[in-house]
């Protein structure tokens, strides 16, 4: 049976400007002007947070925060989305190539798992402390390497993480598969904004739209991520299925990510593709196509999750060749 | 004679939690409630315990020069029994219960004034229970409704709650406080303030609620009539009008005041980088159009300079709680620099202890720190400049969620994040009450304290059966 798992993500707009109001337009595809990196908060009093740190303060959150992003873009979909639930041990040191590693001990749990995806061994894994209207899963332990780099120009941070028994936590293969099967076909035209709505409210038939915008706006946040900031999204502001080629699903969406240091509301465009693979490689490929008018170069992220083996070629060659594709970098 | 209602003073309190200490300590400490209580007539509740105890009752009764009034008839060592003492025989009854070892204690200390209370708060209690029973606490209201509702919840409790312009925001809306007073002139009071930043939806609703929580628990719960009996507590249900009506017409992320600022098309100030503390140092923008543009000078924004004034100008705030969200934290002082406070570990264990408090409602996960530490370096926070000024107890909340949601919380989850909430605001200021007590009378109530627990569900049993007694 063909399984939903070829998800390719174009981001083509990055505008990292403070919202606008709500009624403006979003911008069309691949034009606008992006900034490099967000606005910095002016922080004069560096933490020095080297040697152990107090899991319960900001260095070690936002490192961890930027390690669930990295874990969200490797095992999100439109049924799993994760979140952090607490940090237990955290340390930092300066290295030799400037920057800073972190290494974290933390847990994570499931928000997009309802009681459906819960089975009885899950239940050993399950914390005493999720919040109670929260659909929340079992508490996954997780560790972690981050390191934020010290460059001129922002780089990513480069995350190295393991989850103890993240295979075990149940497939959602099926539920990614009837979505993919309903949205496939030729009269489906998606369109939906504000979700969640100004009350809170996301309608059932949302979810897995809001899940996958926050899976695809881990790209972003963990591209843009630094030790100055902690990205959350803070809402969809629209989604709009586009036409599909063949067996591509291609969704727009835009969102908005807030940050809790400056409290900025940034907001996103990207362009999500899906491809339903016969030739056993699966793919969730974000791309970042940039240009404007103002001074800044093309970028371009390329950042590929496997869920089974196949050679990178035959990913290229299944990239829509309508779009342009600009230079990519890794 | 009277029903009453209430529960009395924090006098009692204490009074009440040293009955079971010895009668030399007890005796001692009757003598000092004596000469605090001035120029009023007391009711008196006394604990039968044999029958020795009951005679020298029935040898009162029968003295009706003394014009004692009995409040309960037919004297059982089953329950206390309460007595209207006019201040004329004070001291010859309370001679007589000594001499007799009879134990008693001090329930009201001034009649009249509970009396007058009483009367008029029966008036208004149908029509309270009428309207605030139909509002709808699990849902987001817009300024207009909530406004509508705070006028309701003061005509239903005249005597408590009165509502206080403490002035206009920059869009000339009204900004409206609820002080919640027993009485007194210029009581050590508790600020509380919600929806300074105006995206944080669930802060305004939780403090409708928390408004109508404290307004049906006074009389009914110990701790919240104790309290009231001796501070005030002034509420903030909206402290940035402008931008709660912004979120609902133009923008829900709307987080800062609406001001219009010269050479900017971009309005608005982050009200909480715009206090006198640390301004404009780092953590806060210099740019108009940030979210955390600090203004042009401190206290620019006319919303924040209205409670400075009120606060300034009152001069007798012990506490300051400003509730946020989201992320699920406690914070106290500082946010401008991370250098610890001098009352740091104080305060942490408040916090502690508030928590835990809170969480043992719903689970709520939350953490405890200083603002600098534990959230962001943040110059021109409101908690820093009241902490700066004198007021030790300045906490902020930042409410549910942890990201999940973040501002756009469900509705659903305003009750029980409301709930939470009132449990740790609760513990704080139960916490300042018994602190104030003991250091304004200097008595080494300490051990009283420690047995907290246990003095409190005795005299909440004691306070319980009173009140059945006084119904009939």
């Amino acid at each position: 049976m063909k399984t939903f798992c070829s998800v390719w993500l174009l981001l083509s707009l990055v505008e990292l400007s403070p919202a606008p109001p709500a009624s403006q337009e979003p911008p069309l595809a691949c034009t606008g002007a992006p900034d490099p990196a967000p606005p910095q908060p002016e922080t004069a009093e560096d933490m020095a947070s080297t040697g152990d740190l107090e899991p319960t303060h900001y260095p070690a959150r936002r490192a961890a925060q930027v390690a669930l992003h990295y874990l969200n873009t490797h095992h999100g979909s439109p049924f799993r989305v994760f979140g952090l639930q607490q940090v237990h041990k955290a340390s930092a040191e300066d290295v030799a190539a400037g920057g800073r590693k972190y290494k974290l001990d933390f847990s994570v749990t499931d928000w997009g798992s309802g009681s459906a995806t819960m089975n009885k061994s899950s239940e050993e894994f399950f914390s005493n402390t999720t919040d109670v209207l929260n659909i929340a899963g079992p508490a996954l332990r997780c560790s972690a390497d981050v390191l934020f780099p010290r460059t001129e120009r922002h780089s990513a941070p480069e995350v190295q993480l393991h989850c103890e028994a993240l295979h075990q936590i149940n497939s959602t293969a099926q539920e990614e598969d009837a979505f993919y099967q309903k949205y496939i076909s030729p009269d489906s035209a998606v369109s939906a904004r504000d979700i969640p709505d100004s009350f809170g409210n996301v309608s059932e038939e949302m979810q897995p739209f809001w899940r996958l915008a926050r899976v695809a706006a881990s790209f972003i946040m963990l591209r843009e991520s630094s030790e100055n900031t902690e990205f959350n999204m803070a809402k969809v502001a629209s989604v709009t299925q586009q036409e599909s080629s063949g067996e591509q699903l291609m969704l727009e969406f835009v969102v908005l990510l807030h940050d809790l240091p400056s409290q900025v509301t940034h907001k996103h465009t990207h362009r999500l593709w899906t491809l339903m693979d016969t030739e056993a490689v699966c793919v969730l490929t974000v791309c970042v196509c940039s240009a404007g008018d103002r001074s800044v170069e093309a970028a371009g992220v390329l950042v590929s999750r496997q869920r089974r083996q196949g050679p990178a070629d035959r990913v290229a060659a299944q990239m829509p060749s309508r779009h342009q594709t600009p230079k990519l970098t890794l | 004679m009277g029903k009453f209602r209430y529960l009395p003073s924090f006098m009692t309190y204490f009074h009440t939690s040293l009955v079971s200490c010895s009668k030399m300590s007890c005796f001692m400490f009757n003598i000092y409630i004596y000469f605090f209580s001035l120029d009023r007539d007391q009711v008196l509740r006394i604990h039968v315990e044999s029958e020795d105890h009951i005679q020298a009752l029935k040898e009162l009764e029968e003295d009706v020069d003394s014009g004692l009034d009995f409040w309960t008839h037919g004297f059982s060592t089953e329950r206390p029994i309460d007595i209207r003492v006019p201040h004329s025989s004070l001291s010859a009854v309370k001679d007589f219960l000594k001499k007799n070892n009879v134990p008693f204690n001090v329930m009201i200390n001034n009649v009249q004034e509970l009396l007058d209370r009483e009367k008029s708060e029966m008036v208004s209690n149908a029509k309270m229970e009428r309207s605030t029973k139909s509002f709808n606490f699990a849902a987001y209201h817009d300024l207009e409704t909530i406004y509508s509702f705070m006028d309701t919840l003061v005509a239903s409790h005249p005597n408590l709650i009165t509502k206080v312009h403490i002035g206009n925001s920059y869009e000339n809306r009204p900004m409206y406080a609820l002080k919640f007073s027993t009485g007194g002139v210029n009581r050590p009071a508790i600020w509380v303030d919600a929806g300074i930043h105006s995206r944080e939806w669930v802060t305004q609703a939780s403090a409708v609620w928390i408004a109508n929580k404290i307004a049906s628990n006074y009389g009914v719960d110990p701790s919240v009539t104790s309290l009231l009996g001796q501070m005030d507590i002034y509420l903030m249900i909206v402290t940035n009008p402008d931008g709660y009506v912004f979120t609902h017409t133009n923008n829900r992320m709307w987080r800062k005041t609406r001001s219009v600022k010269s050479g900017s098309s971009c309005r608005g100030v982050d009200p909480n980088r715009n206090w006198d503390a640390g301004f404009g140092g780092p953590g806060a923008s210099k740019d108009p159009c940030s979210d955390s543009y600090h203004g042009p000078y401190a206290h620019s924004e006319v919303e924040v300079k209205n409670v400075v004034d009120l606060i300034m100008g009152h001069g007798n705030f012990k506490s300051f709680i400003s509730v946020h969200s989201y992320s699920q934290l406690l914070m106290y002082p500082y946010g401008y620099t991370c250098t610890d406070i001098p009352d740091m570990s104080e305060l942490h264990s408040v916090g502690t202890a508030a928590i835990k408090e809170l969480t043992s409602l719903y689970n709520t996960r939350y953490q405890v720190g200083s603002i600098c530490k534990i959230i962001y370096q943040a110059s021109g926070g409101s908690i820093d400049w009241t902490y700066d000024i004198g007021i030790k107890y300045s906490f902020a909340f930042e409410l549910r969620d942890t990201g999940f949601y973040g501002f756009l919380l469900p509705a659903n989850q305003i009750i029980p994040t409301a709930e939470e909430t009132w449990l740790g605001l609760k513990y704080i200021m139960e916490y300042f009450d018994e602190c104030m007590f003991s250091c304004l009378l200097t008595l080494d109530l300490a051990p009283y304290l420690l047995n907290d627990e246990n003095a409190m569900r005795q005299r909440e049993g004691q306070m319980m059966s009173w009140w059945q007694i006084v119904q009939d």
